[in-house]
C-alpha cells in the first residue's frame, strides 16, 4: 500500500471567493493523497468549504494555488476544453439532487456521457445495459425521471456516473435527499462499486452512518483538514 | 439518443409556451409576408414597364395633352422605330366604385409596342378593325364576365357621356407581371367624338410612347425628342417608361415607406417575444446545463442545444407562415384587384420571410447562449434543488 502512488494527490491548495471587494477564503493550503481502491468521507459544518474541495478534485471549479495531481495529470494546468475532456472520462458525478435530464428516460440519461465518445450506438447499448445491472435497474430503464423514486433516480444517476468507466467518483451528500432505507440501499452500492470494480470514491456527508461506510473521515472546518479515525464516531 | 433529440424534448417540454411562441411567430411571418406582398404589387407597374420604350408627355403636366401632328416628327427622329399614341380615359363601368385602367390609344403600333399583350392573330385583326372596338386582359373580363360581342359602356369623367364599346379580344399577360386588368379601345372613337362635340379637345394626345432601335440609345433619343419640341405650344418632356412609371409611385413613397416600416417592426417584435421565451427557457435550465457541462459538454453543445431550439421554434412558424401566406394573398387579391392588379407573393418574399426567421432565431438566443456558457459550473449546480 506505501509503496503505491496515490491517485489523488493535492498539494497547498488554496481558493477563496469573492465577494465585491471581500475576499472570503475558503480552503487554506490543503494538502491531502487518495489512495486508489479508497472510499473516503468528507465531513465538516455548514460552509466549511467541503462541496468547493469537491468540485476541484472533480475539475469543475479552479483553484487559486496549489496542484491537484490525478493518476498522471496536474489538473490545475488543463486549459476549460482540455479540463471538459478530462471529466468526460476520468471522473464520474453523484449528486445530492440526482441531476438528471428530465426528459430523457433513464437509459438515455445513462447514455448522455457515452455520445462524447465515439463508440457506435450498439455499443453504447451495451454499456449502459451493463451500467444499469449493476445498480439494478434494468426494468425500469424506459421510465422518465418522474416516474422513478428518488432512491431510483440516484441509482440511475451512479449508473451515469459509472457508464464511462471513470477511475474517480466524487458524490456530494449522495444521501442528502433520501430516507434511510434507501440511503442504506445507495451506500452498500456505493461499497460494492469500491469492493468489485475497484473505484475511488470521495463523498461529501453530513450523516455519520454514511462516513462510517467509508474506509476513512476527513474532517474539513474552517477550510482546514484534520483526520478523524473511525473509533471517534 | 444525441442531442439533437434533446433539443428536439427540450422545445416540447413547455408545449403551451412553445405553441404560443411559434404562433406569434406564423402571425409574424404572415404580416411580414403579406406586407412585403403589398410593397411589390406597388411596384408591380414600374417592374413590368421597359426601359426601353421612352413616354413623351407635356412638360408641364400629365394633364396637358399635346398635339398629335407631333407624331410625324418624332418618327423622324434617329434611334425611334415605333410610335403610338393613347389618352387616359378615365371612365367607369357603371359604378364609379368599379374601378380599372382605361386608354385610347391607337392599335396596330400600340400591340406592335406591346407584346406582352397577347391575342391571338383573329382578334387582334377584329380590335383593330372595328373603331368601336376594345380588348381587355382576362381578369378585367371574368371580373365582369364579359364575352366577345358584348357592348360594354363606360361612363366618361373626363371625357363625358356614355361611350359604347364592342368586346373584340381578350388578351393575356406574357409575364406574371403584366397588368391584366386593362381596357384598351381605339383612339379614333374618341378623336371622332371631340371632333363632332369639342373640337377643340380633337386631334390631341395625351401621350406618346416610343419604342426604340436600341435600348442603349434612350437617353440621347429623350434628349432629342424633347429638343424638336422645345419653344413650341406645347413643350415635352420624355423618359423611359420605367421612370414614367416610377414617378407615379414615388408619389405615393411615403406610404411604401411606412408600410416598410411596419414590416420590419413585425419582426423585430417577434424577435423580442422568441428573445424573452428562449431567455426563460434558459434560465430555468442553468442547472441542466451546468449538469451537462459537469459530464464533459462544452461550450458549443449548449450553444447548440439553445439555438438549435431557437431555431426550431421560428422555422416551424416560418414554415407554417409560408404555407399561409399564400391563400391570404389569394384572398387579398381578390378583395384589391381595383388597387393591386398584380398581387402575388414572389419568390423573393418567400427568402426574406426565411431570411427574418433564421434572423430572429439567432438573435433571440444570443444573450441565453452567453449567459448559459460564462456561468460557473459549481455557481450552476447550486442552482438545483
Ligand atoms: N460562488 C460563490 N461566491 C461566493 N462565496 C461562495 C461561493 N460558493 C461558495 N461560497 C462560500 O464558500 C464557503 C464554502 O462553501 P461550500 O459550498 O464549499 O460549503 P460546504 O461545506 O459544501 O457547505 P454545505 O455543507 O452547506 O454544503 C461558504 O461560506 C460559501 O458561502
Ligand atoms: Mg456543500
Amino acid at each position: 500500500m506505501e509503496t503505491k502512488k496515490p491517485i489523488v494527490e493535492i498539494k497547498n491548495l488554496f481558493k477563496s471567493y469573492r465577494r465585491g471587494s471581500q475576499i472570503i477564503p475558503v480552503l487554506q493550503d490543503i494538502t491531502l493523497d487518495i489512495a486508489e481502491g479508497e472510499f473516503m468521507a468528507l465531513m465538516g459544518p455548514s460552509g466549511s468549504g467541503k462541496s468547493t474541495l469537491l468540485n476541484l478534485i472533480a475539475g469543475i471549479d479552479k483553484a487559486d494555488s496549489g496542484t491537484i495531481r490525478i493518476g498522471d495529470v496536474d489538473i490545475t494546468k488543463l486549459s476549460e476544453t482540455e479540463l471538459a475532456l478530462w471529466r468526460s472520462s476520468n471522473v464520474g458525478f453523484i449528486f445530492q439532487f440526482y441531476n438528471l435530464i428530465p426528459v430523457l428516460t433513464a437509459f438515455e440519461n445513462v447514455e448522455l456521457p457515452l455520445t462524447l465518445t465515439g463508440l457506435s450506438r450498439k455499443q453504447r447499448k451495451e454499456h449502459v445495459s451493463m451500467a444499469l445491472e449493476v445498480v439494478n435497474l434494468s426494468d425500469r430503464m424506459d421510465h422518465y425521471p418522474g416516474q422513478l423514486s428518488g432512491g431510483q433516480q440516484q441509482r440511475v444517476a451512479i449508473a451515469r456516473a459509472v457508464v464511462t468507466d471513470p477511475a474517480i467518483l466524487v458524490a456530494d451528500e449522495p444521501t442528502g435527499d433520501l430516507d434511510r432505507v434507501s440511503a442504506e440501499d445507495i451506500l452498500g452500492l456505493m461499497e460494492r462499486l469500491v469492493h468489485e470494480l475497484g473505484k475511488t470514491i470521495i463523498m461529501v456527508t453530513h450523516d455519520p452512518r454514511a462516513a462510517k461506510k467509508a474506509h476513512i473521515i476527513k474532517h474539513l472546518d474552517k477550510g482546514v483538514l484534520n483526520e478523524y479515525s473511525q473509533s471517534a464516531l | 439518443m444525441n442531442i439533437v433529440s434533446l433539443l428536439y424534448r427540450n422545445a416540447f417540454r413547455h408545449k403551451l409556451r412553445t405553441f404560443l411562441t411559434i404562433l406569434g411567430m406564423t402571425i409574424a411571418i404572415l404580416a411580414f409576408g403579406l406586407l412585403r406582398t403589398v410593397i411589390s404589387a406597388w411596384y408591380a407597374g414600374v417592374e413590368a414597364s421597359s426601359a426601353s420604350r421612352l413616354v413623351t408627355r407635356s412638360s408641364i403636366s400629365i394633364i396637358f395633352p399635346l398635339p398629335i401632328s407631333y407624331k410625324d416628327k418624332i418618327k423622324e427622329i434617329k434611334g425611334v422605330k415605333i410610335v403610338s399614341y393613347g389618352n387616359w380615359f378615365g371612365g367607369y363601368y357603371i359604378d364609379e366604385k368599379n374601378f380599372f385602367p382605361n386608354f385610347a390609344v391607337e392599335p396596330k403600333s400600340y400591340l406592335e409596342l406591346y407584346p406582352e399583350f397577347v391575342l391571338s392573330p383573329e382578334q387582334k385583326a377584329a380590335f383593330i378593325r372595328d373603331r368601336r372596338g376594345f380588348i381587355a386582359g382576362r381578369k378585367l373580363v371574368s371580373r365582369f364576365g364579359w364575352k366577345l360581342g358584348d357592348t360594354v359602356t363606360l361612363k366618361g369623367t373626363i371625357f363625358p357621356g356614355n361611350w359604347d364599346f364592342v368586346l373584340r379580344g381578350i388578351y393575356s399577360g406574357k409575364y406574371d407581371t403584366t397588368d391584366e386588368t386593362q381596357f384598351i379601345f381605339n383612339w379614333e372613337y374618341l378623336n371622332e367624338t371631340m371632333k363632332k362635340t369639342v373640337p377643340r379637345r380633337a386631334d390631341m394626345a395625351g401621350f406618346y410612347m416610343i419604342g426604340l432601335t436600341d435600348a442603349n440609345m434612350a437617353s440621347d433619343v429623350s434628349v432629342e425628342i424633347d429638343k424638336t419640341f422645345k419653344n413650341s405650344i406645347a413643350e415635352t418632356l420624355t423618359e423611359t417608361e420605367k421612370a414614367f412609371q416610377l414617378g407615379f409611385v414615388s408619389m405615393t413613397e411615403a406610404i411604401v415607406i411606412a408600410i416598410q416600416l411596419v414590416s420590419f417592426v413585425v419582426i423585430i417584435i417577434i424577435m423580442a417575444v422568441v428573445a424573452n421565451t428562449m431567455a426563460m427557457t434558459a434560465r430555468e435550465r442553468i442547472g441542466e446545463y451546468s449538469v451537462l457541462k459537469t459530464l464533459g459538454f462544452g461550450k458549443w453543445h449548449i450553444a447548440g442545444l439553445i439555438f438549435g431550439e431557437s431555431l426550431f421554434i421560428t422555422m416551424t412558424g416560418c414554415a407554417i407562415g409560408i404555407l399561409l401566406t399564400f391563400p391570404a394573398a389569394k384572398i387579398f387579391s381578390s378583395a384589391l384587384s381595383a388597387f393591386f392588379p398584380i398581387f402575388f407573393v414572389s419568390v423573393k418574399t418567400i427568402y426574406m420571410d426565411i431570411i427574418s426567421a433564421v434572423i430572429v432565431g439567432i438573435a433571440a438566443s444570443i444573450i441565453p447562449t452567453y449567459r448559459s456558457i460564462n456561468v460557473r459550473i459549481a455557481d450552476g449546480l447550486r442552482k438545483i434543488g
